[in-house]
């Protein structure tokens, strides 16, 4: 892979550091009155999602990370991997736990999301900010109770519990908001 | 055409028309300060055969024809106070490769004056009328202090004496990287930039008595402990740096010998050597009258006017 150096630093770069992936999340010079010029740059490790702060001398530079994020549909999975599909190329790949993480709790076959792939491997995996989830098991409805403010927990398709209006019922379509795991609204089967 | 004609083009400028207000007003009062205080304006060029040897600066090189972009001014203004023109300022563009940032753009504009017959004391009290008269400070909040005192306030560590390895393990704290095979300087430089400068009081602070591993092209001294120091100066306006001054090198040997050493740290970092500037030799050998000397970036000070937080903010079109 190509290497870049600090001058070519910016938000969204894929590098390598201490071996791992990661994307840096900005990068500010800093330059003392007549000295050596610095890079202060926040990278996010997207292996562990932790974020760190380095410091380069201008002119360093790091090997580029093989990461790209596509699109892909989630098929199915299979009690230890997650599977996903390109869409053109019907190329399939398997994600385990430790990429898939908390997101598993927003993935519904068929739907598409978008999946980190690093050297060729799933590395992470990110579901759409909004989908469309089948209340599976709540409390009864409670009618006329609309206007007040008051919620229930109820569970979801994939097994997520989320905080829904006490009017929902079982077996009714919500849109979720994947990012804060908020109730944001009735879907349309 | 553009491959991508759904992108509009980003012609407008990076400044706003106050802003642009603002920096043709400062301008202005730069030069009546100087006009009533008799400094003569001297409007020298930009393109040159040679330029700064300094390892940390690199200069845009021009193909045809075959010249530099000035960093500073100051090589051409030193060749001019060698004639006897007496004290003399210029207010122009100066151009730093790869210096981007917040802060820096590669093409700046920055103001350099030179005093014959005064010392850096008797200098930085004149950058603090023009600051007071500006900048709309006032003269009483500005503060000098020492390199030393500033470090032991801030890191209680004596930046004369401390050994490297104390220095290369605070600085390599403060970066979170080794700086064990990093110079003294190099250090300094670090500790004081990410550690020192956010924890400077506001307003103006002076930092004179450098070490002397930091000289550039100050000339040495022996302070108040008996510690040479060079005799140079930096100037902070609440926390980000303005200007730099020196009271000036005028022996063209040690001149020479220092155009030598930052070769050797060029070669050492992968950079091409720098040819000495002959004639700026020559003029030292003929003789500088005994000056003090600074250069301070004027988008700094617009930003400081202005309370931006990046020079795009200041500059008409920035790179």
């Amino acid at each position: 892979m190509a290497n870049y150096s600090t001058n070519e630093f910016r938000s969204g770069l894929k590098v390598m550091l201490d071996g791992d992936p990661c994307s840096i999340i900005d990068n500010e010079f800093v330059k003392p009155g007549k000295g050596q010029a610095f890079s202060r740059v926040r990278l996010k490790n997207l292996k562990t999602a932790r974020v760190w702060e380095r410091t380069f001398k201008s002119g360093e530079s790091l090997e580029a990370a093989d990461v790209s994020e596509q699109n892909m549909q989630y098929l199915y999975n299979d009690g230890e991997y997650w599977h996903f599909m390109e869409p053109d190329t019907y190329e399939q790949h398997q994600a385990d736990k430790t990429s898939v993480g908390d997101t598993a709790l927003w993935l519904r076959e068929q739907d598409t999301c978008v999946v980190t792939l690093y050297n060729g491997s799933p590395l992470a995996v990110a579901a759409a900010n909004h989908v469309d989830l089948e209340i599976t098991e709540t409390d009864p409805g409670l009618k006329g109770d609309t206007a007040q403010g008051g919620t229930k927990p109820a569970t979801l398709s994939t097994g997520a519990v989320i905080k829904v209006p006490l009017f929902l019922n079982q077996g009714e379509l919500v849109s979720v908001d994947t990012r804060t795991g908020e109730y944001i609204g009735r879907a349309k089967k | 055409m553009s491959d991508n004609s759904d992108v509009p083009i980003q012609w407008r400028p990076s400044a706003s028309h106050d802003a642009l207000i603002k920096r043709a007003r400062l301008l202005a009062q730069v030069r009546d300060f100087f006009a009533l205080r008799r400094v003569l304006e001297v409007d020298v060029p930009v393109l040159g055969a040679r330029t700064v040897s300094d390892p940390h600066l690199d200069s845009v090189y021009t193909e045809l024809p075959q010249r530099y972009l000035q960093t500073s001014p100051e090589y051409f203004m030193k060749r001019l106070l060698a004639t006897g023109c007496g004290p003399i300022y210029s207010l122009a563009k100066a151009f730093r490769a790869g210096d981007r940032g917040h802060r820096h753009n590669p093409e700046f504009t920055l103001l350099e004056w030179y005093r014959p017959g005064w010392d850096e004391n008797q200098l930085m009290e004149e950058l603090a009328d023009l600051l007071v008269s500006v900048a709309c400070v006032s003269h009483e909040t500005a503060q000098r202090v020492s390199y030393r005192d500033i470090f032991l306030a801030t890191v209680n560590l004596d930046p004369h004496q401390a050994s490297l390895a104390a220095l290369a393990e605070l600085a390599g704290d403060v970066a979170q990287r080794d700086m064990s095979d990093e110079s003294r300087a190099t250090c300094l430089d670090v500790i004081f930039s990410f550690e020192i400068e956010a924890r400077l009081p506001p307003g103006v602070v002076f930092v004179q008595d450098y070490p002397a591993c930091m000289s550039a092209l100050a000339q040495l001294g022996v302070d108040a402990c008996g510690v040479t120091v060079a005799r140079r100066f930096e100037v902070f306006l609440d926390r980000s740096e303005l200007a730099n001054g020196y009271f000036e090198l005028l022996d063209a040997d040690e001149q020479r010998r220092r155009f030598q050493s930052d070769n050797q740290q060029r070669r050492a970092m992968g950079k091409p050597e720098m040819l000495a500037d002959e004639k700026l030799l020559a003029a030292l050998e003929a003789g500088l009258p005994s000056c003090a000397g600074v250069a301070l970036g004027i988008d700094r000070l617009l930003m400081h006017l202005m309370g931006a937080e990046h020079i795009a903010e200041v500059i008409a079109f920035a790179d």
